[in-house]
């Protein structure tokens, strides 16, 4: 009997079955039936002059092309501590890829490269990253223990991350819940990919070793706004310190999530707080998805233990020019393999992610496990396109299949063949279990993709090259009495400063508030006006720079404690601090200028009280003329407003308003 | 029993003991900074004996600070095993058999809990389980010898190691590799070249840079290139096989008595001095530098000779040396005395009258130079002349630590003036050249264009 199926109609239905809406549209109470969990890894770059473990320049990076020589690794999984093979070290031992670093003397010495041990730690890094754990409420550990934290990948040359527990177990307050930290760590930056196709990656090297503190929370956080709101909460901690770098990468998020009967997936690097929403939304939907996948397989497949792929390998020659992909894999001279899914249908298009089905899944490992460059693989279930019919009638005469099971085609290199076919076997199988342990990469379209099996405690090991660190009481108090003020006390700060709440975000974000107390305690000059000179005009001419001379977000170029000067300036020569906002533009095309000629650009004139109040008779006069409104103090306003330039820095507007109503009258 | 407490003294093992609390166990410790968790980790023996080592459910170690605990409970107990999946080896017909001799060193090493160190524990058999790949090169049989350090190794070692090499040999053989430690390689390169010279078949030194408990280790590609050569070299030498640039693409074959390490931790650290290295082995093929070489040879005769006079010694030479150290080497009655000289191969003139005393009692000198490459030339200035009347006998281009080792297995045989200077100065295998090529001393040196060029495409 022939059933048609058509894959665009089951993609549909099958995304109704997971129950998928946009991200505006769905619920707080969505999450909590999906049994949603949601915990963060937040990377942060430590702002020091040297590198972690060794002593040559951090923070200053090259272009990918820019390097001096290349060096060649590759990377094998070893034992830990305790005796198991890690999961992702296997993985990454069948990819068999060729790692290329590039290296430039500058920045990279013979520690990156793994030709030398390990120098002293970084203390700077240390002190900062423990500043960090007391502001989190951490216990802080007794001694420092090196770690080796196994990445196979080759994004670091030994093919561990050197890293040390500093605090556990803390806690961080959101508006409207406390959520827990894990840890608090210090550990070496990795390498950045310059590219990553078939057998061969390749990485720079000036990255490498940069000191890093990691902060990580407990699965706390309920919603995905809830993940944004520790996320920003840390960020902000981060930077009170003052000692963090800022900018393009300085700070990553790993973010993990879970739904009810899923498992811990993690999702690595995000770089913009503002994506980690979207991208917990659609993972959550992604494993809902996968489970669905499970309960409809094992409805069809009692015992999985049963199931097995079949494989036929195909004559490329005989089926060249039934498709592009075809052509091109017989012009490389690979070779070309028909898999049959038995039980299958209606899996392979079974949606997944906004655009992706389990298909994806499937050619997501392909790429990173066989090394096979996507596109990688035909199927009989395409959502984008119709099916080519005609050739898989082929495929499934082959094969044999039945009417229930699916079929994919690949194309590879001889080597690659068995890797391949493991990896489709084994990802299907996975798909009876429902949701493995994976760590995927996100996309700026709220999509994510497969990156590596993740990894789990059996990859550390203790580095033999370091001798662990006492954390004496007295580091501690030393480091505790210099803290800034927890981001909480920010908030009861900014709230008793009585600063708006649109200006938090950008005060918290390059940690303003340590400025603006200077300029209260030096100069007497309101909290709140400092602060709205901040995060209003300053962040709208910040953002029509940047929009204007196309600056990449994130960073501000300004140097905020140039308003210190300033306000010391106005101090000096007596001016009312109102002025201020008119020399602000001023100041940002030209940071450098004296502010006395700052003043001069502005057209600002010394004068008393009597000069300025002076055209007040004939204004008045001039008004009477020219009213349209009823309102009496519209007559105020209007004189105010052409007194105002001649009042700016000499007299306190608000001032000038009670002397028009006096009649000018000292 | 302390093996309870792997490591721990003072405080911290006090308090173990009063919380009853075993290495390896899960354990809750409550301290004035906090609540923690975690497995009772060993301590090593260099570290102070204030802290607690805890290994925690995320995988990393933290250390307790003894003074601040206050309550400790054990919630569980689990110890660790540590073991390469070890599996039987794959005999084939087709493929040569190779003997892997084992000393010791990073290249059969594991993690150890007491010293937080490397150490040398794995049987080499267990090596299969590390590196499966050994399987498509040969057919392999392990024997430990010995589980030292390389800095460890000397005649205790020597003798048994030739003695091994000629059984290997006898049993058909295609090829031996010895696993050793990398500080002393070169020494047990030279010593082994003079005990077993001429063999019929490959003697392959190898070790690792970086232990093989780490991903980006050496030394599972150093192992098989090892093997190989040993499988199928087309020299029969002693020989080091070690990496020849940093990355990972072939290793050098170094002749036994040419090579010295040359850097404290880079990997391609060996070196030939004075001359090309044998050849390049890729785990496919071995490609020779040079024709002059000890060839293969289907027999199976091989004479070796472990003699060996251990009160030897090396005298590196630098200004204001005092004529004590010489007085205290003589007065010890040693027999021999290597000058790793200056330049040509001289020393201060103060010392001439301690040396003259030295070859009076009966010592035997031989002068090398400290400049590593370059033949000893006492003719040429005074010092020189006045040393050789002296009765210390120039070592042309041999290396200071292969004249070391060849004084040792000279005196051994003979305390014959004559007869010590005959062995001395007979090359055996390649440890003095008779020429040298304008290639044997290649130091590049960076910053120059055409060094940074080929630095760049040629990598390190």
């Amino acid at each position: 009997m022939k059933i048609s199926f058509d894959p665009q109609l089951n993609h549909e239905s099958s995304r109704k079955r997971v129950g998928w809406t946009p991200r505006r549209e769905t619920r707080a109470e969505a999450y909590s039936a999906l049994g949603f969990k949601c915990g963060l890894e937040i990377h942060q770059q430590l702002l020091t002059d040297k590198k972690l473990f060794c002593h040559c320049p951090a923070g200053r990076y090259h272009d990918h092309d820019d390097y001096d020589a290349e060096i060649v690794r590759h990377m094998r999984p070893t034992l830990s501590e305790l005796g198991e093979y890690d999961g992702t070290a296997l993985m990454e031992f069948k990819t068999r890829k060729v790692v290329i670093y590039r290296i430039k003397n500058e920045t990279t010495c013979t520690y990156e490269i793994d030709d030398t041990p390990p120098f002293l730690l970084n203390r700077q890094a240390m002190e900062i990253a423990i500043e960090a754990a007391l502001l989190l409420q951490c216990n802080i550990v007794g001694e420092l223990h090196i770690t080796r934290k196994q990445y196979l990948d080759g994004s670091i040359p030994t093919g561990f991350q050197r890293t040390g527990i500093l605090g556990i177990e803390g806690e961080i307050p959101l508006a409207r819940k406390k959520v827990r930290i894990i840890q608090v760590s210090v550990e070496e930056d990795a390498c950045r990919e310059v590219s990553d196709a078939g057998h061969v990656r390749v990485y720079s090297t000036d990255r490498l070793g940069m000191p890093l503190m990691e902060m990580v929370t407990y699965p706390d956080m309920l919603t995905p706004d809830e993940a944004a709101e520790a996320a920003h909460y840390l960020r902000f901690l981060a930077r009170s310190t003052g000692k963090v770098r800022t900018g393009i990468g300085a700070a990553r998020e790993d973010v993990n999530v879970s739904v009810a009967g899923g498992t811990r997936v993690e999702i690595k690097g995000v770089a913009h707080i503002a994506w980690i929403p979207e991208l917990v939304h659609n993972e959550a939907f992604r494993q809902k998805a996968l489970l669905e996948i499970r309960d409809e397989l094992r409805r069809r497949i009692p015992d999985p233990a049963d199931w097995k792929v079949g494989t036929r390998e195909l004559d490329l020659e005989a089926l060249n020019g039934r498709h592009p992909l075809l052509r091109e894999a017989r012009k490389n001279r690979l070779r070309l393999l028909a898999v049959n899914l038995p039980g299958f249908r209606g899996i392979l298009s079974f949606f997944t992610q906004p655009g992706k089905t389990f298909a994806d899944e499937i050619a997501g490992r392909l790429k990173v496990i066989a090394c096979l460059e996507k596109p990688n693989m035909l199927h009989s279930e395409p959502v984008e396109a119709a099916p080519d019919e005609a050739l898989f009638q082929e495929v499934r005469q082959v094969l044999p299949a039945k009417d229930e099971d699916a079929q994919l085609l690949f194309w590879a290199a001889d080597d690659d063949v068995k890797t391949a076919l493991e990896t489709i076997e084994e990802r299907c199988r996975l798909a009876f279990q429902g949701v493995p342990n994976e760590t995927r990469k996100g996309l700026p379209d709220g999509t994510t993709l497969f990156e590596r099996v993740l990894p789990g405690p059996d990859r550390m090991y203790p580095d033999t090259d370091s001798a662990p660190i006492p954390i004496e009481e007295e580091l501690i108090e030393r480091l505790r009495a210099g803290m800034p003020v927890g981001v909480s006390r920010r908030f009861a700060q900014f709230r008793e400063w009585r600063v708006p709440q649109d200006a938090f975000a950008f005060l918290l974000k390059h940690n303003l508030a340590p400025l603006i107390e200077r300029i209260h305690v030096d100069f007497q000059a309101e909290p709140r006006f400092v602060a709205t000179l901040l995060a209003h005009d300053l962040k709208h001419l910040l953002g029509r720079k940047r929009s204007s001379q196309r600056v990449p977000s994130g960073e501000a170029s300004f140097q905020f404690d140039r308003l210190h000067g300033l306000f010391a300036f106005l101090k000096k020569e007596g001016l009312e601090r109102e002025i201020a906002r008119a020399m602000l533009p001023v100041l940002l095309e030209h940071p450098n200028i004296d502010f006395q000629s700052l003043l001069t650009t502005v057209g600002f004139r010394k004068l008393g009280k009597k000069e300025i109040m002076a055209p007040l008779p004939i204004l008045k006069k001039k008004y009477q003329k020219i009213a349209t409104s009823k309102d009496p103090a519209a007559a105020g306003r209007w004189i105010a407003g052409q007194l105002r330039p001649a009042a700016l820095g000499n007299l306190p507007l608000r001032d000038l308003a009670a002397q028009i109503g006096k009649g000018g009258a000292a | 029993m302390s093996d309870l407490f792997k490591g721990y003294k003072g405080p911290a093992l006090e308090l173990l003991k009063k919380f009853n609390i075993r290495v390896w166990s899960d354990a809750a410790v409550k301290t004035t900074r906090g609540d923690f968790r975690g497995i009772v980790l060993p301590r090593s023996e260099n570290d102070d004996d204030r802290h607690i080592v805890l290994k925690l459910a995320t995988g990393y170690n933290v250390g307790i600070d003894a003074g601040t605990v206050s309550g400790m409970e054990e919630l569980g107990y689990k110890e660790a095993h540590y073991k390469i999946p070890e599996k039987e080896f794959p005999v084939s017909r087709e493929k040569k058999n190779v003997k892997l001799l084992g000393t010791g060193g990073t290249i059969a090493s594991r993690l150890d809990y007491k010293t937080g160190a490397v150490i040398p524990a794995f049987s080499p058999g267990e090596l299969y389980g590390a590196v499966p790949e050994l399987a498509d090169i040969a057919n392999l049989t392990t024997k430990k010898l010995f589980g030292i350090f390389s800095e460890d190794m000397g005649p205790k070692q020597y003798i048994p190691l030739a003695e091994a090499c000629k059984a290997a040999i006898e049993e058909g053989y295609a090829g031996i590799v010895i696993g050793h430690g990398t500080d002393t390689l070169h020494h047990t390169a030279g010593i082994l070249s003079f005990m077993v010279p001429k063999p019929p078949i490959p003697i392959v030194l190898v070790g690792s840079q970086r232990s093989s408990d780490r991903p980006s280790s050496d030394a599972a590609l150093n192992l098989m290139n090892a093997v190989f050569t040993a499988a199928h070299s087309p020299i029969a030498e002693v020989m080091v096989c070690m990496f020849g640039p940093t990355s990972d693409q072939f290793d050098l074959l170094h002749r036994g008595t040419r090579v010295r390490k040359m850097h404290s931790s880079y990997r391609s650290t060996f070196r030939t001095i004075g001359d090309r290295p044998l050849a390049t082995v890729n785990t496919k093929e071995v490609v020779t530098l040079t024709a002059d070489f000890n060839p293969r040879r289907e027999d199976r005769t091989v004479t070796i000779n472990t003699a060996f006079e251990e009160r030897v010694t090396l005298l590196y030479y630098y200004p204001n040396l005092n004529q004590d150290m010489v007085e205290a080497v003589i007065e010890k009655g040693y027999k021999g005395l290597i000058i790793a000289g200056t330049g040509l191969g001289h020393v201060n003139r103060n010392l001439f009258p301690v040396f003259r005393r030295a070859v009076e009692s009966g010592m035997h000198i031989y002068m090398t130079v400290q400049t590593l490459w370059g033949y000893v030339h006492m003719n040429v200035y005074d010092t020189g002349r006045y040393l050789l009347d002296l009765g210390i006998i120039p070592c042309e281009n041999m290396l200071p630590e292969v004249a070391y080792m060849k004084l040792c297995w000279a005196l051994g045989q003979s305390k014959d003036r004559e007869e010590v200077r005959r062995i001395m100065l007979t090359p055996i295998a390649g440890e003095i050249t008779l020429r040298e090529a304008y290639d044997g001393y290649i130091v590049m040196q960076a910053g120059l264009p055409e060094v940074d060029e080929f630095l760049t495409k040629h990598l390190l």
